[in-house]
């Protein structure tokens, strides 16, 4: 009875996950699909419904014409927008937590905005205030601001608050004095950062750095409404109709599973190291 | 130099591009080429099928968070369950396509729905188009997002009250209905915040899935349509987030009172 159980809380399980990763396999098993059918399309026609035969055409073509210009944007304005949130976001989370509760709550309660407003919302903002900036320009016979900075601070400014919210309890965890003392043995206040604060803080910095990255690249909502240029998700949108080249779903699922993979095995290995420490204490009860 | 400064550059940041956008949507919404106009903002108001799409995609989101609860519970509770390194690696599995990207995902599944599906069950026509197609991919959107915080709480339940329970003689339903469930009401509450306030505002699904048919719009439709065709309507799109706002915010409202009546 409790084995027919147990098997059957795997069975659900596989299930959902199955379901879960459905169309993620769809997609990347047709991307091994030959779309070029010679008898009947003298162009590639993208049409999910048929297995013509095996191929790796679209990979070669994956980046060419225009879902190669939006894959490259997109990997610029999350490479850039990334590392800037995270700048930005550490010193914010360094300066906040040395401030006194009131201003504190404040700032964290605006930051929160962008977390808790749905992404329509925060796409529609940034889309009104470009408009309102770029009116004033024009007024003044000033150039427009493009599409690519546009992405850049729409980008920068909805991933800053994930990079601060995972700084700050690291910050919460680590002693004060830490920075006081750095400046009592002779560092500048920049070196007291760079050589006793940073470090300290780093796996808070970096896990804030992986979220402002996905986040970038999943980004579909804001960068729709900002921007006229498409990021990739962008143009997978638009071009849903005429079809798409599953080989993207590839070239994207595998890099992401990776770098989660990695992320979370460091965190796994330490459980398990957490949970034989565990056994040994308790083993060591028994015997007493 | 108090560290205190390190801050400053992102509070201008905040200010200039956090803060003040939100201002343009009020802005927006009272004002007609820089004049002051609330004609648009009351017609807006007044027009009853902003207001019936509004409960209409409740509705719909509503169905969308319960069968998310219903399906996400169970993950949640097996995976806090098995030991902690298994775990670990299955619930990043859960987790992975939560980063997939959303339009392709979701290209995917008009693919299935139309192809694959279709002539699993013998049928000539497409299963796009349909409602309960949108319903089934706003769920397989978002299950990802019921499933997180319920595990994170759950995972963090004291063992010991398990056992504390089946020693004072409650048998494992009971245990359940009693111990478990009510303290995982904080994982319950911000699941379905996390799944409720994104599905009223998924565009993309009626547009993909529902193949662009009004009959199955959501709210946030109307809003994407007021901003994005040809000449952008502001005052109405920014009157319609407006109520948007106002409806996440007495939902979120309704959220924390569970969330503090369950901790009293």
């Amino acid at each position: 009875m409790k084995k027919a159980t147990k098997s059957l809380k795997y069975v659900y399980l596989a299930l959902m996950l199955f379901f879960l990763y459905l169309p993620i396999l769809y997609l990347i098993v047709f991307s091994f699909n030959d779309f070029y059918n010679p008898s009947k399309h003298k162009d590639v026609f993208i049409n999910l419904s048929k297995w013509n035969g095996f191929t790796l055409n679209n990979y070669g073509t994956l980046f060419k014409g225009a879902a190669g210009e939006a894959l490259l944007l997109t990997l610029e304005i999350a490479g850039i927008s990334s590392v800037v949130a995270t700048v930005l976001g550490t010193a914010a989370a360094i300066g906040i937590n040395s401030m006194r509760k009131r201003t504190r709550t404040a700032i964290l309660n605006v930051s929160q905005l962008p977390m808790v407003n749905p992404d329509l919302v925060t796409g529609i903002t940034f889309m009104m205030l470009f408009a309102f900036i770029n009116s004033i320009l024009i007024k003044m016979g000033l150039d427009q601001i493009g599409d690519f900075i546009k992405l850049l601070i729409a980008h920068i400014s909805f991933s800053v608050p994930y990079v601060i919210f995972s700084v700050l309890p690291r910050l919460k965890q680590s002693s004060d004095m830490l920075y006081e003392a750095a400046m009592d043995l002779g560092c500048s206040p920049m070196q007291a950062l760079l050589k006793v604060v940073i470090p300290d803080i780093m796996p808070g910095i970096a896990s804030g750095f992986v979220m402002a990255l996905t986040m970038s690249l999943d980004d579909f909502v804001v960068s729709w409404f900002v921007a006229n240029s498409p990021v990739l998700s962008v143009h997978i949108y638009s071009s849903a109709r005429m079809g798409v080249n599953p080989a993207l779903a590839t070239v994207i699922f595998i890099p992401l599973v990776t770098l989660l993979l990695i992320v979370n095995l460091r965190r796994i290995a330490r459980e398990r190291e957490y949970e034989i420490q565990n056994k040994k204490v308790k083993l060591k009860d028994k015997a007493q | 130099m108090k560290r205190r400064a390190f801050a400053y550059p992102y509070i201008v940041w905040m200010i200039l591009f956090i803060a003040v956008p939100m201002l343009f949507i009020f802005y927006y919404a009272v004002t007609i080429s820089g004049k002051l106009d609330l004609s648009v903002f009351w017609d807006t108001l007044k027009n009853p099928v902003n207001w019936k799409l509004l409960l209409d995609s409740i509705v719909m989101s509503l169905k969308t968070t319960g069968i998310c609860l219903l399906l996400g519970y169970p993950i949640a509770y097996i995976l806090s369950n098995m030991k902690k390194s298994v775990a670990g690696f299955i619930s990043v599995l859960f987790f992975v396509p939560m980063w997939m990207n959303f339009v392709l995902r979701t290209y995917a599944w008009q693919a299935i729905l139309n192809y694959v599906l279709p002539s699993i069950f013998g049928s000539k026509g497409t299963f796009t188009g349909t409602e309960w197609a949108v319903l089934l991919v706003l769920v397989y959107d978002y299950l990802p997002f019921m499933v997180l915080p319920l595990y994170n709480t759950l995972s963090k339940l004291d063992k010991s009250l398990l056992e504390a329970s089946r020693d004072l003689g409650a048998n494992g339903v009971q245990t359940f209905g009693r111990v478990i469930l009510p303290l995982s009401v904080p994982g319950i509450v911000s699941g379905i915040t996390m799944v409720f306030i994104p599905a009223i505002t998924a565009f993309t699904v009626p547009v993909m899935i529902g193949n662009g048919n009004p009959d199955f719009f959501l709210y946030g439709n109307i809003i994407e349509i007021a901003f994005k065709q040809p000449t952008p309507n502001y005052a109405g799109g920014s009157t319609l987030s407006i109520i948007l706002l106002i409806s996440v915010f007495v939902s979120s409202l309704i959220m924390n009172r569970f969330d503090k009546e369950q901790i009293q």
